[in-house]
């Protein structure tokens, strides 16, 4: 019999006997910050196409959500920070070699970003919207002829705050659960699907949400294929990654993830949109609040479990 | 419309905010720029008060270092003291928790009752409660006459007391750590080399070539000097030998671990004998030129040889004897450690004879790497009067038994306390001063009736301990880094002596033992006991008896003088003069023969437990000392409660978990207050389970330590007592689990 | 120069007297600890094997507490010491989940907290708390680029091992066993 344990009472608040710093400030900001990277993604790739008049909704009234989003997500990071009136600091400096830091950088370059994007449609969703400052005036002009870089760029740094909220998990290798590879595409792709998700639901155009549908179907499935290969990977890999495979294959998190987020996340919406493809009737709403659920319980079950996955003891 | 009140508190709300605003920007830069957090403390902004230790006996020597702000940040070891070399044990480091634990005791208390019947203890004034004192101890003496007031103490607290006490006119005191300890040993040790082993024990254990550990759990007991000589030995290559029926940590570390079956040491004693004897590898001429009775003794252990042994001990016949020839390799340096709490199964002086034996074969005993001759430096007492002569003592409780004790005997000291037990001089009143006596005693309902039994307990003590639950006054005494105390003369390889001197004042309104006991004194009108305002004075005298200063010792906190007594080993063919009848080392015991006690040790069996039931075995752990620490923030951050450990055999068995929590009966019904996480663990036998003494305290006002883990003396109710000096054997008590609160099972049972 | 610390598996009787010794002169706060004992048991009855570990920060030569930073109040101190500011830390808790041996935690005040091998007891010439303390002088600790230094002699002719040596952050804490 093997016995390994602490006995110098050794009993930390927040690291005993799991790590628990992170709770929900973190998923919840990872969910919003990949739901806003695939609003962006898409209304850029749209735009780039010059499908913007048949994507009304992808280019013009779904990028709102974005800065909403972005602004809750960072809000939500700054309430997790324990020393919050150092936050500033973020900013001081630029450690290329910091997940956390590629974080605060990138919203600092997006956020602003997609407030341009949203403002530079104010005129046709508004009628008489007035910016009433002449710089203001020019610089929207500026904008709108340049449209198509904007969307270049709104493009790029979308995805690469998509893959960033993977990689920011998948730097710790001292979690077993999140040293994988695989994590950075994978939350690309679900906040991807959940960016399309949310445009689904607020179009009012059914050829769009066809369009829309068919692309999202494929994330899906995608997304399926990588979870598939993620636990391979931990079955094939050392003791640690077994046990943190085993978390959801008959441990604690077992029926959270396999329901909330497999059957309910992207099973079943997959199979609505085949039907919705197929010409039946399912309500509009259904599809995307199953994938809005499914991609926040992903993230919340992940970073919950990675930290309990530990190296020793 | 706001009262005045609510009037006043808005406002010191409102100025409260602005001053901390204004304390962000001043002090540590902008509350912005500069962290709040306090760091260490560089040691040039720190003061050393030299003073030694008392969370447990060893009496380290050790610097208070106090800030600026009078605050004792740390207490570190004093290099030049023998029994620290500097490093001070995880007790002493957490001592400053004794200092400042919000739990302490901090006014007088005086057991009062309410109008609707209940008791109390309600704050009193410190004359107040001196002089409820002192008016007892005055009755004490009129209607039954002073040795009617008995003292029970433990460390440099009680010496005060005894002092007192003697003056008074009584004797009857009784020190738990004797009877329920190390008397054994004590006795057992003097009969055959006519000396104490002493406290600490004089083991050469850093020039040794084999340590053997029967009885010790070095290593788990932290006995300073010891465990660090232990670790040279280590380093030294030396061969240690542990015999345990538990993987101690000394098991962990030695060469050889015996896991004994428990019960049995004494025919695995006896059967190394034989082997030394018949195989020609005792010390020859060692044992012809001091020692008597080797005839007796080999025609004693003929029988004994380790086949015999096998079949009792469960230990290899092999095993016997390679361990045997290893201590014959390393002789004469070798030590067979004399252990500590041996009080076991009421024949635990023979067993101890039986070690002392050992030791005289090999040759052991005034030689390097053995036992050496260790010299203290005796200090002066200050002058007082002669002591009255009381008109009997400690030893009439034994009323001829226990005829070789040398120290009350606690368990006769309560039994005297309880007249139904019929005893010719009985214990009226009682005086407790630094010792825990529900936690620490065995048979608790015999205690129980003892303290309800006399009319008055007085106790002094730091923390709310279970025992002052039972007081009729309670004295809050002040730490020993509040006071000064006793000068500290232990005998060692050099003599030497330490000073205690207070490294800030005592908190709340507690008072050293020394001004406690002077003030009672007074008022008994024993001035000329205590002829001296502050105990400064007595310490300086003294110090300038042995040619110091308390000036000197309060820059350097310990003084080493020169031997006087002789070398520390006996030289080569020496002549040397026993202190025994015979003037030898007494193999066969002339003293136990005269008093019909077996002249050489024999083994008895010992009642096995039961079905279903597993032999409690108990001990020390190295962050604790026995009951006193449980509560100290630091000591307890490190263990805050015991477990029981299992074999995993036995949790398959009963269905047990780690750190499930069970509730234990022993082999007399007696149940544990509190129930205990259960430890499943290969280091113990299937036969026995093991807890760490001093945990399971009952009195709520111990924040950190109430209702933690359970209380092994609650299961000690069975005790052989020891017929040559009354030592109380507790090994013999069995128990059994119970999975449910049996709290709960009475209630089912009674609706 | 290099700091680094030996554990002697073979005398630790895990005491603990480095856990308080540390608190003491650390002010490290009740209810957490930068250092502790780790107890490990292997085998069955009689056949055991028992090893105290006195653990703490590896003070690793690759650490990825440090790389993980984004304020960098995670840095490196002279001898390879890796130590927080702590007005530059804003409790992100990344380096707490960066690191393999759990030994950092976040400091009631709001900063993120671990050993710090005394440094300022170090840059006095000292040694760190714990080691100063041991009782049974297990500890050793010095600079491993100079081959006279205590720790340098104690792991010299040992066999010695680190923990988690897979997760490549080269820790300098070296059991002897």
């Amino acid at each position: 019999m093997k016995e390994e344990l602490f006995v110098s009472g050794r009993n930390i608040p927040n690291i005993d006997p799991y790590l628990n710093i992170w709770h929900w400030q973190i998923p919840l900001y990872l969910f919003l910050g990949g739901l806003a990277a695939g609003i962006l993604f898409f209304a850029g790739y749209f735009v780039v196409r010059g499908k913007e008049k048949e994507m009304k909704t992808t280019v013009k009234i779904a990028p709102i959500i974005a800065p909403i989003a972005l602004i809750l997500g960072l809000f939500a990071l700054f309430l997790d920070l324990k020393h919050k009136l150092f936050f500033w600091q973020l900013y001081t400096t630029i450690r290329l070699e910091s997940p956390m830091g590629w974080g605060a950088w990138t919203l600092m370059i997006i956020t602003p970003i997609s407030f341009i994007w949203v403002a530079s449609y104010m005129k046709e969703l508004i009628p008489g919207w007035n910016w009433k400052f002449d710089f203001l005036e020019k610089f929207e002009a500026f904008v709108i002829k340049h449209r198509v870089s904007l969307a270049w760029i709104m493009m790029i740094y979308a995805i690469i705050l998509g893959v960033y909220t993977g990689i920011l998990l998948s730097a710790f290798n001292a979690r077993p659960l999140w040293n994988t590879s695989i994590l950075g595409p994978l939350f690309l792709v679900s906040g991807f699907s959940t960016g399309l998700a949310t445009i689904i639901w607020m179009s009012k155009d059914a050829n769009e949400r066809k369009i829309l549908s068919r692309i999202d179907l494929v994330f899906i499935i995608i997304e399926i294929f990588l979870i598939v290969h993620l636990f391979m990977g931990f079955l094939a890999g050392s003791e640690t990654a077994i046990e943190a495979a085993n978390l959801f294959l008959g441990g604690e998190f077992t029926v959270s993830f396999w329901v909330f987020v497999v059957v309910i996340g992207l099973i079943f919406p997959a199979l609505f949109e085949t039907l919705e493809i197929w010409g039946m009737h399912v309500p509009k709403w259904l599809p995307p609040v199953m994938i809005l659920f499914g991609g926040f319980m992903f993230r919340f079950i992940m970073v919950e479990a990675g930290q309990i996955t530990r190296y020793l003891y | 419309m706001k009262t005045r009140r609510d009037f006043i508190k808005i406002s010191t709300a409102g100025a409260g905010a602005a001053a901390i605003s204004f304390k962000a920007l001043g002090s540590k830069g902008f509350g912005l720029f500069e962290s709040k957090t306090e760091g260490p403390v560089s040691d040039e902004d720190l003061t050393p008060y030299p003073t030694y230790c008392e969370v447990c006996f060893w009496k380290c020597a050790a610097w208070a270092y106090v800030d600026k702000n009078g605050t004792i940040r740390k207490v570190v070891g004093n290099k030049n003291d023998p029994h620290c070399n500097g490093r001070l044990c995880p007790r002493g480091t957490g001592g400053v928790g004794m200092v400042y634990d919000e739990d302490r005791l901090k006014t007088p208390l005086i057991r009062d009752t309410r109008k609707d019947g209940t008791q109390y203890f309600r704050e009193a004034t410190w004359d107040e409660a001196l002089n409820k004192v002192a008016d007892k101890m005055k009755e004490v003496k009129e209607k039954y006459g002073p040795e009617a007031f008995g003292l029970f103490n433990h460390g440099t607290p009680g010496g005060h007391f005894h002092h007192l006490l003697r003056a008074y006119g009584s004797e009857s005191n009784a020190e738990p750590a004797f009877a329920n300890c190390r008397g054994p040993r004590s006795s057992a040790y003097f009969s055959t080399f006519g000396a104490y082993v002493g406290s600490p024990e004089c083991t050469d254990i850093r020039d040794t070539k084999c340590l053997v550990l029967i009885g010790s759990h070095l290593g788990e007991n932290m006995h300073n000097s010891q465990v660090q000589e232990m670790s040279d030995a280590i380093d030294n290559g030396a061969t240690i030998i542990t015999v345990d029926p538990r993987f101690s940590t000394a098991a962990a570390h030695s060469n050889h671990w015996l896991p004994i079956k428990p019960s049995t040491d004494i025919a695995l004693l006896m059967a190394w004998i034989h082997v030394l004897i018949y195989e020609g590898l005792y010390d020859k001429d060692y044992v012809e030129q001091y020692t008597f009775g080797l005839d007796y003794l080999k025609d004693h252990v003929k029988n004994m040889t380790p086949e015999w042994a096998y079949g009792i001990t469960t230990i290899e016949p092999e095993e016997i004897r390679r361990t045997a020839r290893a201590m014959a390799d390393a002789a004469p340096a070798v030590i067979i450690h004399p252990g500590r709490h041996v009080v076991w199964y009421g024949d635990d002086t023979q067993r101890g004879r039986a070690m002392a034996i050992l030791t005289a074969l090999l040759g052991a005993w005034g030689k390097r790497g053995g036992l050496y001759f260790p010299e203290g430096v005796s200090v002066p007492a200050y002058p007082h009067p002669h002591f009255p002569e009381p008109k009997w003592t400690w030893k009439d409780w034994n009323a001829g038994r226990y005829p070789l004790a040398t120290m009350g005997i606690t368990t006769e000291a309560l039994k005297a306390s309880i007249p139904r037990y019929n005893y010719k001089h009985q214990l009226k009143a009682w005086l407790v001063a630094g010792t825990n006596l529900p936690l620490s005693m065995p048979d608790k309902p015999l205690f129980k009736e003892a303290a309800d039994s006399v009319e008055f307990i007085a106790v002094m003590d730091t923390m709310p301990m279970d025992i002052t639950g039972y007081a009729d006054v309670i004295f809050p005494e002040a730490t020993y880094l509040e006071r000064y105390d006793v000068i500290r003369s232990a005998a060692n390889r050099e003599p030497n002596i330490a000073l205690r001197m207070p490294a800030i004042e005592p908190k709340y309104d507690s008072k050293p033992g020394w001004w406690i006991a002077k003030q009672i004194g007074e008022r008994l009108g024993l001035h000329d006991y205590f002829n001296y305002d502050d105990y400064s004075e007595v310490i300086d005298w003294q110090l300038k008896q042995l040619g110091t200063s308390l000036e000197e010792m309060k820059k350097i906190g310990v003084k080493k003088f020169p031997r006087k007594s002789g070398p520390l080993y006996l030289g080569d063919g020496e002549n040397y003069d026993f202190n025994t009848t015979t003037g030898k080392i007494e193999l066969y015991s002339v003293d136990f023969a005269d008093h019909g006690f077996d002249p050489i040790p024999n083994y008895t069996k010992h009642p096995e437990p039961p079905q279903n039931f597993y032999r409690l075995i108990y001990g020390r752990a190295p962050m604790h000392t026995f009951s006193r620490t449980s509560n100290n923030p630091h000591l307890s951050d490190l263990m805050s409660e015991n477990s029981v450990w299992v074999n995993p055999k036995v949790a398959d068995l009963w269905g047990l978990k780690n750190g499930q929590e069970v509730w234990l009966k022993n082999q007399d019904d007696a149940i544990t207050s509190f129930p205990v996480k259960v430890r499943v663990t290969e280091r113990i036998r299937w036969d026995s389970v093991y807890m760490v003494h001093g945990f399971g305290h009952k009195n709520k006002k111990l924040s950190r330590a109430f209702g933690k883990g359970a209380a092994d003396t609650e299961m000690i109710t069975n005790v052989a007592v020891d017929p040559i000096m009354g030592g109380t054997g507790m090994r013999g008590n069995f128990i059994t689990f119970l999975t449910e609160d049996p709290a709960l099972e009475e209630k089912e049972v009674k609706a | 120069m290099r700091y680094a610390m030996a554990i002697d598996t073979k005398k630790c009787v895990g005491c603990g007297d480095c856990v308080v010794a540390c608190q003491t002169e650390n002010n490290v706060p009740h209810g957490y600890c930068r250092d502790w004992i780790v107890e490990r048991v292997d085998g069955t009855y009689p056949s055991l094997s028992l090893e105290f570990r006195s653990e703490r920060c590896n003070h690793c030569d690759n650490s990825p507490c440090v790389r993980c930073c984004p304020t960098g109040a995670s840095h490196i101190e002279e001898g390879g010491i890796v130590s927080v500011t702590p007005h530059k830390c804003i409790g992100c808790g990344a380096c707490i989940q960066s690191c393999p041996y759990d030994a950092r935690y976040s400091h009631p005040d709001g900063y993120v907290d671990k050993c710090t091998f005394c440094l300022h007891r170090v840059q006095k010439g000292q040694k760190t708390a714990c080691v100063d303390v041991c009782p049974t002088k297990c500890l050793h600790f010095g600079d491993l680029d100079d081959p006279n230094s205590d720790v340098s002699l104690a792991i010299k002719d040992r066999s010695w091992k680190v923990l988690a040596p897979e997760a490549g952050t080269k820790p300098q804490l070296y059991f002897l066993t």
